[in-house]
């Protein structure tokens, strides 16, 4: 029963740091997925007095990934009743030249304002609409989000580490008497820290394993698949060999690192 | 007849503290057995500490079992102290772990076999009359049986030499009695080099013996 207890306090608190760390990685890669899908969405418009080439154009910002030029039709389709057909055909001469601009990524207000100086310089371009106030809205949302959930982790892992602390006392106590008695018959200090470091390496495996029933089961959930089916994006949740492996590799190193710090302040009784 | 410890103006301090055994010579012969008498406060303790490496000589030299203690590294420490038995007044004993276990921790440290460590735990057991407590943890045991335990530890590996820290202050005449049979038997029978802290010599003692005596940081054979 003290054994399991022992164990207990400490898969508790490095449950709670691999589960703000995957929370933090599943915010980001929905953010990730969330600017895709903006960007796949969004196009700036630009106005030019004459044909531009598509190159020409590309090589204006790389941001720039794709352009396609609007068809004029559907205007003069508009109009056809109230002009002669000779007229327009010169309307379709003279009109300026429509272009919708894609974007390899949701770009932020900085890099819009500098998308637009760039095609404004350009000899001919008479006019770019980028739809900022919209964009300037969504973009800001997205950082707000990921700022919230960022500070959240952060104080997740800050009082965990607290807890850690507290417990890594408590571990002191516990072992530095072992620790001694050992050390008085001559136990060299990778045996009598050897408890020690087996009983942080379980406690990892088995936080690992907590966590990864945990998100495997989130993962599994259709609840959580139609929350981000609903706003348009397909996230993995949870990496079975990815993810697992990071947390396993953290949830190592923190009670290993626990483990040492616990031999360095080990003080001989005698 | 070879010297086990060898003590030459010996100065034993803790910290920048007064000196507590000030400039003392002596010298243990192997397999022989030792009083160290003296009031409370006198030092007794202290310099079985020094002979463990517990308490490194403020000055002078001090040689245990061939090993210069004073500026010993931590492996020639641990090696000395594998080849040492010793018994504390508070047992030390590891609370979470089974008097077996606890019997078992010099074998284990010095490398034993498991079937020779489970044979001559249960030796010990028997002598110790503590067979039927095997399984118990140190503080479900009596102050006597934990001493009997600390006492079968100590015996358990053969050392060369046994340090025991007042073995029987506090104990009934039964586990006494029994402490110092094994001690005698140790150095009769195994030729331990045996070394006793205590206030009073048992007068029951059916062996030959040295004694010295402490008293103001000095220390004298008694004869």
């Amino acid at each position: 029963m003290k054994s399991i207890k022992n164990h207990f306090s400490l898969v508790i608190a490095l449950v709670s740091i691999l589960f703000s760390i995957q929370v933090f990685i599943i915010v980001d890669r929905s953010i990730n997925a969330y600017k895709e899908n903006l960007a796949n969405n969004y196009s700036i418009i630009m106005v030019a007095q004459v044909q531009i080439p598509e190159e020409k154009i590309k090589a204006i910002n790389p941001l720039i990934v794709n352009v396609s030029e609007l068809n004029p039709e559907g205007v003069i389709k508009r109009l056809n009743t109230k002009m002669d057909k000779k007229n327009l055909e010169l309307l379709k001469i003279t009109l300026p030249k429509f272009y919708k601009l894609k974007l390899a990524h949701f770009p932020s207000p900085q890099e819009i304002e500098r998308l637009t100086k760039n095609l404004l310089a350009t000899k001919s371009v008479q006019k770019v609409e980028n739809f900022s106030s919209n964009h300037d809205n969504t973009f800001k949302l997205l950082l707000l989000f990921k700022d919230v959930i960022s500070v959240f982790s952060l104080s997740i892992f800050i009082v965990t580490i607290l807890l850690i602390l507290k417990e890594l006392r408590i571990w002191q106590f516990m072992h530095n008497e072992r620790m001694s008695i050992m050390g008085l018959f001559g136990a060299p200090i990778w045996l009598s820290s050897a408890v020690l470091f087996r009983l942080s390496i379980v406690d990892a495996i088995i936080a690992s394993f907590v966590t990864f029933i945990i998100f495997s089961y989130i993962d599994s959930s259709l609840w959580i698949a139609r929350q981000f089916e609903s706003i348009g994006i397909e996230v993995v949740v949870f990496d079975k060999v990815e993810d697992f492996s990071l947390l396993f590799a953290i949830a190592m190193l923190v009670s290993v690192l626990l483990a040492s710090l616990i031999l360095l302040g080990h003080k001989e009784e005698v | 007849m070879d010297k086990v410890i060898i003590a030459e103006n010996l100065s034993l301090a803790y910290s920048n503290d007064e000196t507590i055994i000030n400039k003392v010579n002596f010298s243990v012969d192997s397999g022989s057995f030792v009083f160290i008498t003296g009031a409370s406060g006198s030092g007794k303790s202290t310099l079985l500490k020094s002979l463990y490496g517990g308490l490194k000589p403020d000055q002078g030299s001090l040689i245990v079992g061939g090993v210069e203690i004073n500026g010993v590294s931590r492996k020639k420490l641990n090696f000395l102290r594998r080849h040492i038995g010793i018994v504390f007044q508070d047992y030390k004993l590891v609370k979470e772990w089974t008097i077996e276990k606890n019997i078992t921790l010099p074998l284990l440290i010095n490398g034993y076999e498991k079937n020779v460590t489970q044979n001559q735990v249960d030796s010990l057991l028997k002598h110790v009359r503590l067979k039927h407590q095997a399984g118990k943890y140190p503080l479900e045991l009596s102050g006597g049986e934990q001493q009997r335990v600390a006492m079968a530890r100590a015996l358990s590996h053969n050392p060369i030499l046994i340090l025991a820290d007042e073995p029987t202050g506090n104990l009934d005449d039964y586990s006494s009695g029994l402490i110092w049979n094994l001690l005698e038997g140790a150095n009769t029978q195994l030729k331990t080099t045996v070394i006793v802290v205590t206030h009073h010599i048992p007068a029951t003692m059916g062996i030959d013996y040295k004694h010295f005596h402490i008293e103001y940081g000095s220390i004298n054979e008694v004869n």
